[in-house]
């Protein structure tokens, strides 16, 4: 069971209290985009999804406590978090995913 | 004394004697025995019969890897636990066990006969036995596999025993109590932190209780471990877990742990906590869980009396215990000396030491030679004798030829050590390939966890002291140094395949001995063009028993690497797994048992429904009333009286399950507009409308009235089963896709009751309860809602109906819901008040073509599909789903549509499901336009009713098909979905 962290609680929770939400960063094409998309845009859109092996960007629901939707970075290998942070903040670069690498290691050294 | 009790031997208490049964046969032990250690004391090593060939088997090892010795422990009715391990079941007194997969009894086994027509079974026979005629599956193979591939009997009562849970946190965790886990625990414990040390045996000690002369620094290790424990259970921040195995190894340092508190107590009693799951977070952990000696794979390998050596060094360490009069050791290892020299010491005959190697280290021929030890060189053992026991053994000397019959009563093996990853592996823990050993080590480490003794590849016992204290240690320190009297650990070598001049086909080598699994059996799946280790491990199943193959799994994998013609670090490892050893489920259960396994939400008016004979349905998490029986009445009496009553006067139905959710906020209408099909800004307040939601990708989703009760303020309600998931599918939208809107969402269907009062005299009985509100038609016309009093208390009245009679929803606080029913029950008297349950009700909404969603649609509907145009807003720009309705696919002709179907003979009702076709007498498969969704019998109307999905259906309109039932096909006329009252002027009932 893992522990995440709620970007909005600023705390680490059981994973108990969570919900998978799919990837995360796929903006819903607007009124005004929407009629000029061809099906097969637009079928892109709603299924095809990058199911990534390593770092992968989705959402988590933090559903059984503050009951915000938010985003993470999670290895789909090794299965663990490297960051999470709030919905509606950008997509986060390779960089900034390192350094949280990084990050976590050096914490975990700490211990 | 038993026979092969040696005195002096052991550390059970000779004084405390302890009687038990086995297959109704009454033993003797001491404290401290195992079911195992007690029986071989008695020179009785037939312990059980094989899974797939029910050969006669013994032990093999003496601790939880046993995949042999599988017993039921029969505690009485409900309380039999099958296939428990006897080499770890610890005996007391009146204990009462049973061998399985036998009958009538362990010595004579008809299914025995499976031996004798192995060939029968090879790799992969499940697969291979499904074979045609399929009238044989469930008749004949079925039964069949099912009677021989027994393990257990199954429990036959439940379980009257109870079961706890608890969570748990600690600074480390240390699993394994040998040298390496105890040497961790001390140098944990100095750092005040909380520590827990876990052991699956009752006492702590590993290995140093086995190997009794073993000194530590000097001094007896069986005063280092009592030290040692002295200095633990003074420390506070230490806690000493015996009987406890860590099963399963999860995410950021979870780790299970199940404790068996009264498995070794005499007349353990009903309502005491039998196990207890403990769910451990751990800011690290250390694993010290040992090695497991690897069997030898050769011809003849599982009769009784073949063991492994560590094993009968152990039952002679621990127990006193003397597997036989005369042993020949068959090793590949070095290990192996020490355990013949501890018997021979034991002054147990040890015929021969037969080693596959050349070459062996002085010490070892010494030390042989001066007990008076033969030991043979590059010989193999290539046949055994004895059908119960083992009596001889054949050695082969491949490079002379030479074959000898020596007589033993005991065969000890080994074929190296497999250190213990199965905790590691659980953690995600990487693995690499050790030539020297022979054997997978820990590799990188994914969780904040380290390997520690034997499962590191640190074997002996000094070594696995230094790196248990070095590991133990909150920071760095020194190393620390143990000197011990212990042999040098010594290596051996990889089997490649022994050799043996039989022809492989006619030898039983097993390598799984829980699954039955044989070395020719391996090759053969390699040879069927299973190449991959997992396919391998599927297809011959092994290490795919209780076991999880403990002793099988590296032998299996030198075998399939051997035929697949690649080293074995590129075959690679199979996944361990959760559990570490079998769990029982009441384990896992705990407390969540009975009525606590799974919630049963009900309504505050439900109490009444109970008193008053209600039959339930589970609808989602909720127990609904399902029909209201009289004295002698069956369903289909009961729900013709409550549709009549119900249509006739007055019906009363318990609607306080439906979902709802309240949407607040400035943009409480344009998220409306977002999320439903429907239009929402022109609804003036008061005003109601039935909502249709889709996904985005088109198909409804989930429908419910909608009122607004307020500009920013809309009371929506969904189906009883789609609230949560509606309640979800909002906040997502709302958080994610539309957070510019000020809207906020609560879930409320716990905060009201409602009741739903359907029948020309619904507004008669109301009346007299309502305040604040003109409940004429003319101020309260259909589908609008007000807000007032009834009864003294607060209400969201809603003119909606679900039956398309006059209809009042009543919403009132939860709490007050029991007390409205009662007085609308009592003052319905003079209208026959019928209360209905959920049956009538979806008769009743059938019988006007109202659809469930769910039950008539099946998330791939459309609005238009389900005749509900009309619901979809042509003028907005955006909803949920409304790009999707535009995809060619869900425009295009020949879908399928909602439709009714009459039957031509009116008496038949329709099975809900069947498949529905122009000509029932076309060529199998037929060609399949659609199936029937709902089917009733409808009183009002005296005849059946039916709703259908159908290919084109629109367009069929008076067509006539057919629906093929078992005993005949029936002719039915399509017709519009609305049988009763299609005008719906029974709504304005005055
Ligand atoms: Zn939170």
């Amino acid at each position: 069971m893992f522990e995440i962290h709620c970007p909005y609680c600023n705390e680490k929770r059981a994973e108990i209290e969570f919900s998978y939400a799919g990837e995360a960063h796929i903006v819903r094409p607007n009124a005004k985009q929407q009629p000029v998309m061809s099906d097969e845009d637009w079928s892109r859109y709603m299924f095809i999804r990058d199911n990534i092996r390593g770092e992968h960007a989705e959402r988590w629901w933090h559903n059984a406590g503050c009951n915000m939707f938010f985003n993470a970075i999670r290895n789909t290998v090794t299965d663990k978090f490297v960051m999470t942070y709030k919905m509606g903040s950008p997509r986060r670069t390779a960089k900034q995913i390192d350094v949280a690498r990084e990050t976590n290691t050096a914490d975990k050294a700490k211990t | 004394m038993s026979a092969f009790r040696k005195a002096g031997r052991g550390i059970v208490d000779s004084a405390k004697a302890i009687n038990f049964t086995f297959d109704g046969k009454t033993y003797q032990g001491f404290e401290g025995d195992t079911v195992a250690s007690a029986l071989l004391a008695s020179g009785n090593h037939l312990m059980g019969r094989s899974f797939k060939y029910h050969r006669p088997r013994g032990v093999l090892g003496a601790g939880s890897e046993e995949p042999n010795a599988l017993i039921a422990i029969d505690r009485g009715t409900g309380r039999v636990t099958p296939n428990v391990r006897a080499t770890t079941q610890e005996i007391y007194e009146g204990l009462n066990a049973e061998s399985q997969n036998r009958s009538p009894n362990l010595k004579f086994d008809m299914g025995a006969f499976n031996n004798a027509f192995s060939i029968f079974f090879p790799a992969g026979f499940y697969n291979k036995t499904f074979l045609w005629p399929k009238s044989f599956w469930d008749k004949v193979y079925e039964p069949f596999i099912r009677n021989m591939a027994g393990l257990g009997p199954a429990p036959t009562a439940d379980d009257p025993d109870v079961y706890a849970s608890s969570y748990g946190h600690c600074e480390t965790l240390i699993i394994g109590g040998g040298p390496a886990g105890l040497a961790a625990a001390l140098a944990a414990a100095k750092s005040g932190e909380p520590v827990i040390l876990v052991d699956e045996n009752p006492q702590l000690g590993g290995s140093l209780l086995t190997t009794p002369t073993i000194e530590i620094n000097g001094k007896p290790a069986r005063d280092w471990i009592a030290k040692s424990l002295k200095i633990l259970s003074k420390a506070e921040n230490v806690t000493l877990m015996t009987r406890t195995t860590a099963t399963g190894y999860y995410h950021d340092n979870f780790v299970a742990l199940v404790e068996r508190i009264t498995h070794h107590v005499p007349n353990a009693k009903i309502g005491k906590v039998r196990e207890e799951l403990h769910r451990i977070r751990a800011k690290r952990v250390i694993l010290a869980q040992g090695a497991i000696e690897r069997p030898l794979v050769f011809n003849g390998n599982d009769r009784p009396g073949v063991m492994l050596a560590s094993a009968a060094q152990a039952y002679l360490g621990q127990y006193g215990v003397a597997v036989g009069n005369e042993a020949v050791v068959f090793t590949s290892h070095d290990t192996a000396y020490q355990a013949a020299f501890d018997l021979a010491d034991a002054n147990i005959r040890i015929a021969a030491i037969i080693d596959v190697r050349d070459e062996v280290q002085n010490d070892l021929t010494e030390g042989a030679t001066q007990r008076g030890i033969k030991i043979i060189r590059s010989a193999v053992i290539s046949k055994t004798f004895g059908t119960l026991r083992i009596k001889a053994c054949e050695i082969y000397e491949p490079e002379t030829g030479i074959k000898t019959k020596i007589r033993c009563d005991a065969l000890l093996m080994s074929g190296g050590w497999t250190p213990s990853l199965h905790l590691w592996s659980h953690s995600k823990g990487g693995i690499k390939w050790d030539a020297d050993i022979a054997a997978y080590l820990p590799d990188v480490a994914n969780e904040n966890a380290v390997c520690v003794g034997a499962c590191n590849g640190d074997f002996g016992i000094a070594a696995a002291l230094s790196a248990g204290h070095k590991a133990g240690q909150k920071t760095g320190g020194g190393r620390k140094v143990y000197k011990t009297n212990e042999a040098d650990f010594g290596t051996g070598v990889v089997n490649n395949g022994l050799p043996n001049y039989i022809d492989t086909a006619k030898q039983k080598a097993f390598v799984d001995f829980q699954n039955d699994v044989t070395e020719k059996d391996i090759k053969l799946a390699v040879l069927e063009g299973f190449k991959s280790i997992e396919h391998v491990k599927r297809y011959t199943t092994n290490g795919m028993a209780t076991d999880q193959g403990k002793t099988s799994n590296l032998n299996a994998l030198e075998i399939a690497s051997k035929a697949v013609g690649k080293p074995i670090e590129k075959v690679g490892l199979t996944t361990f797994r959760p559990p570490y050893t079998p769990t029982t489920f009441g384990a896992l259960t705990g407390y969540r048992d009975a009525e606590l396994f799974d919630p049963t939400r009900k309504t505050s008016i439900d109490p009444w429904a109970e008193a008053n004979g209600a039959v339930f349905e589970p609808v989602a998490h909720w127990r609904r009333a399902w029909y209201f029986p009289k004295a002698g009445e069956d369903m289909h009496a009961a729900v013709s009286r409550e549709c009549k009553a119900t249509r006739d006067s007055l019906g009363i139905f318990d609607a306080s399950t439906l979902g709802k959710i309240e949407v607040v906020g400035p943009d409480a209408a344009k998220f409306m507009n977002l999320m439903y099909t429907n239009p929402w800004s022109a609804l003036p307040v008061g005003g109601c409308r039935y909502g249709l939601m889709c996904r985005e990708d088109g198909y409804i989703y989930d429908d419910g009235v909608v009122g607004r009760m307020a500009e920013d303020r809309f009371h929506v309600t969904t189906t009883t089963g789609g609230a949560p998931r509606v309640y979800r599918h909002m906040e997502d939208y709302l958080q994610t896709e539309f957070p510019h809107l000020d809207v906020w969402l609560t879930s409320t269907t716990e905060q009201w009751a409602t009741i739903a009062i359907n029948g020309p005299n619904a507004r008669k009985l109301i009346e007299p309860f309502v305040e604040g509100i003109d409940l004429s038609p003319e101020a309260f016309p259909h589908m609008k809602l007000r807000e007032g009093k009834i009864c003294g208390v607060p209400t969201r009245l809603f003119r909606v109906s679900f039956t398309g009679e006059l209809g009042f929803e009543i919403n009132v606080p939860s709490h007050y819901g029991r007390a409205l029913w009662e007085t609308l029950m009592e003052a319905g008297k003079q209208y026959e008040i019928c209360p209905y349950g959920t049956e009538t009700m979806h008769v009743l909404r059938a019988e006007k073509g109202f659809i469930i969603v769910g039950q008539d649609t099946d998330g791939t509907v459309t609005a238009h599909d389900a005749g509900m145009s009309w619901a979809v807003s042509k003028k907005k720009k955006d909803f949920v789903g409304k790009r999707s309705l535009a995809r060619t696919d869900l425009t295009a002709n020949g879908r399928k549509h909602l439709v009714g179907l009459l039957t031509e003979d009116p008496n038949i009702v329709l099975e809900e499901g069947a498949q529905i076709v122009t000509d029932p007498n076309q060529p199998i498969p037929m060609d399949m336009l659609g199936h029937v969704t709902s089917s009733y019998w409808s009183e009002p109307l005296g005849r059946s009713i039916a709703m259908a999905m159908v290919r084109d259906g629109f367009n069929r309109m008076d067509e006539t098909l057919h629906v093929p039932m078992p005993n005949m096909a029936h002719k039915v006329k399509v017709v519009k979905p609305v049988f009763y009252d299609p005008k719906g002027e029974k709504l304005n009932v005055v």
